[in-house]
């Protein structure tokens, strides 16, 4: 059977780097490459310091010193946006065919102007003809559609809580209809609540189709696991495994990704019983990253042939992929023993 | 047996207002608690609902309103500043923010000195202080040798929370109030976080009062469990009772709020 599912996102070899200001180049993303089809959701986990806000910055196309463009492909159904000239990146593309919610995005709320204010300066950015009377309609549709009352956008960012915040810019951020939502932490300073009410948003946003496809970055396990189909895991700017969210959280392969399932930390029976795992160490200095695999040095199973050469991305069948020198057979042993 | 545990900590009607008239906040209301020695007891609620302004009275940085503290048993005196740091010498507190907790403008030694000077260990000799400090630096996993000379902002969040808990371990108060310590920090050291906190109530025998909005890490780490609701405790109990076996609707509903990953998490009831 042909393919017929319309990928929206693809991402072919992508490698990006910071410049410090000592002439070190630092490759925060290396040759990572993913493809999201239409109305799936692909969810990126790792630590802090991993790349995964690079990466989601490295996406939109529009890079700023020290991020610095240096190889790879990125098609936004069917577009190719890298290696364009970031203010045609800024006026075509950024809000209308992808958009980016940074990790405190409630911050980007200036404190002195009405929430409706500021959507009229998203408008006019892309459409100055358009009226404050045409906007304020538009706005109040789109906020209605999201389940967010109409009188928020006559209210300064201080009048609302936090996870209203939150969902206002995230409301604000799909007001022009972007086909490709890059969510980092949406809601990793929200308490529990807020942060349900958030995930309900974005995946409302996915099925009345205002959103195409969503990439969703966060450093807690539990929630990708209910809220996007495929996890992708990184490790110093390096995808070591991608499968679907079962896949991964339940049966992980590399031992990265096993170490980080085993930190999980959920309300449910059983939970006192097991023993947390944590990964010794720190992610390697990517200034000058170690030969070979990147996680050798914290890894339990390492081998000396580990360091002596790159370990390439290994794709077995179904879709899955991992980092790693050992097989399945091998990996599946060495966890059962322990 | 329960009656062989000895009280620690305990309060009775317990209160915090916030301004008067029209304007008054009950930020605390009438709470009532028994924490006993090494037990590890979870505070747990939502934003808003007086968590922090409790551990804050339990700290005696601000006033309570109405309501005493017994500590281990007698009334809690700390009217005069010499009383204060007496009682903060049993007592002590991990922060949210480990970046505040610091000054910018001390090296990290210092910090550790401090810790030694404050259990009356001013006079030893500087190799047994530098001892010291590096026993307690090692039982957090980190090497004396490559701190002595850095400044706060050269570590990472996860170091700071880490070297928070090396000062605990030189203090060895009798209470530690850790109010939201791994908030900041991402997963994978949460749990080395939480495990050397584990491991000092078990070597110190120190009761651990535990704050957080998780309810996860609220029942993997404690005995006991004590729910908040707009200030008032509304559920305590064994954290098994608690949190599998919740009898009030407002602690289902913090359950229920939490993503899950064998149990479906139902989005519908927002």
């Amino acid at each position: 059977m042909i393919d017929m599912s319309n990928v929206m996102l693809e991402v072919k070899e992508l490698t990006t780097k910071y410049i410090t200001r000592f002439g070190e180049n630092v490759y925060a993303v290396d040759h990572v490459s993913l493809k999201v089809e239409e109305g799936k959701s692909l969810g990126i986990a790792g630590e802090s310091g991993c790349g995964k806000s690079t990466l989601a910055l490295s996406l939109m196309g529009y890079y700023f010193a020290p991020l610095h463009y240096t190889s790879g492909e990125i098609i936004i159904d069917g577009r190719t946006i890298s290696g364009m000239d970031p203010d045609d990146v800024r006026k075509s593309i950024l809000g209308t065919e992808i958009a980016y919610i940074p990790q405190s995005a409630m911050n980007a709320l200036n404190p002195t102007q009405k929430i409706i204010n500021f959507i009229e300066d998203v408008y006019q950015a892309h459409d100055p003809y358009k009226t404050k009377k045409e906007i304020y309609e538009l706005a109040r549709e789109c906020f209605d559609v999201l389940g967010l009352p109409a009188g928020v956008l006559q209210r300064y960012p201080v009048e609302l809580s936090g996870g209203m915040k939150q969902r206002t810019v995230i409301a604000t951020s799909v007001i022009l209809f972007p086909k490709v939502l890059i969510a980092d932490e949406p809601s990793s300073a929200l308490d529990v609540t807020s942060q349900k009410m958030v995930i309900k948003m974005l995946r409302d946003l996915m099925e009345n189709g205002l959103i195409k496809a969503m990439i969703f970055i966060t450093h807690e396990l539990p929630l990708l696991y209910n809220v996007t189909d495929d996890i992708m895991v990184m490790y110093a700017g390096q995808i070591v495994e991608k499968g679907t969210a079962k896949e991964v959280v339940f049966d992980p392969l590399h031992p990265y990704a096993k170490g980080l399932m085993g930190s999980i930390i959920v309300p449910e029976r059983g939970l006192r019983e097991k023993k947390l795992t944590a990964i010794p160490g720190v992610p390697p200095n990517l200034k000058n990253p170690p030969a070979g695999c990147q996680f050798a040095e914290r890894c339990k199973y390492v081998q000396p042939e580990c360091t002596a050469r790159s370990v390439d991305l290994r794709d077995i069948e179904g879709g899955r992929a991992y980092r790693c020198i050992f097989s399945e057979e091998q990996l599946r042993k060495a966890y059962k023993n322990g | 047996m329960a009656d062989e545990k000895k009280i620690c900590l305990n309060g009775t009607g317990l209160t915090k207002i916030f301004g008067f008239g029209r304007q008054k906040c009950v930020a605390v209301d009438h709470v009532d608690f028994n924490f006993y020695e090494g037990e590890i007891i979870s505070i747990v609620g939502e934003s808003g609902s007086g968590k922090t302004t409790l551990a804050k009275m339990l700290l005696g940085l601000i006033s309570t309103t109405e309501g005493e503290v017994y500590f281990q048993g007698k009334k809690r005196d700390i009217r005069t500043q010499k009383k204060k740091k007496e009682y903060w010498r049993s007592i002590q507190a991990i922060f949210q923010d480990p970046y505040s907790s610091y000054n910018i403008f001390n090296k990290i030694d210092a910090v550790l000195l401090d810790c030694i000077h404050m259990r009356g260990g001013r006079k030893l000799p500087h190799a047994k202080k530098v001892e010291l400090m590096a026993e307690a630096c090692s039982f957090v996993n980190m090497k004396f040798e490559e701190l002595t000379n850095k400044y706060p902002f050269e570590l990472s969040g996860g170091q700071m929370q880490r070297l928070m808990i090396a000062r605990i371990f030189l203090l060895k108060p009798k209470v530690l109030l850790a109010d939201e310590p791994t908030s900041m920090i991402d997963a994978c050291s949460r749990a080395t976080i939480l495990d050397m906190l584990m491991q000092l109530r078990n070597e110190t025998g120190m009761t651990l009062i535990f704050i957080t909005h998780d309810i996860g890490l609220a029942y993997y780490i404690s005995d006991s469990v004590y729910i908040m609701e707009h200030g008032k405790l509304i559920e305590s109990g064994c954290a098994d009772d608690v949190i599998l076996h919740p009898k009030e609707a407002y602690t289902r509903r913090l359950i229920s709020d939490v993503p899950k990953i064998h149990e479906e998490w139902d989005l519908s009831t927002v």
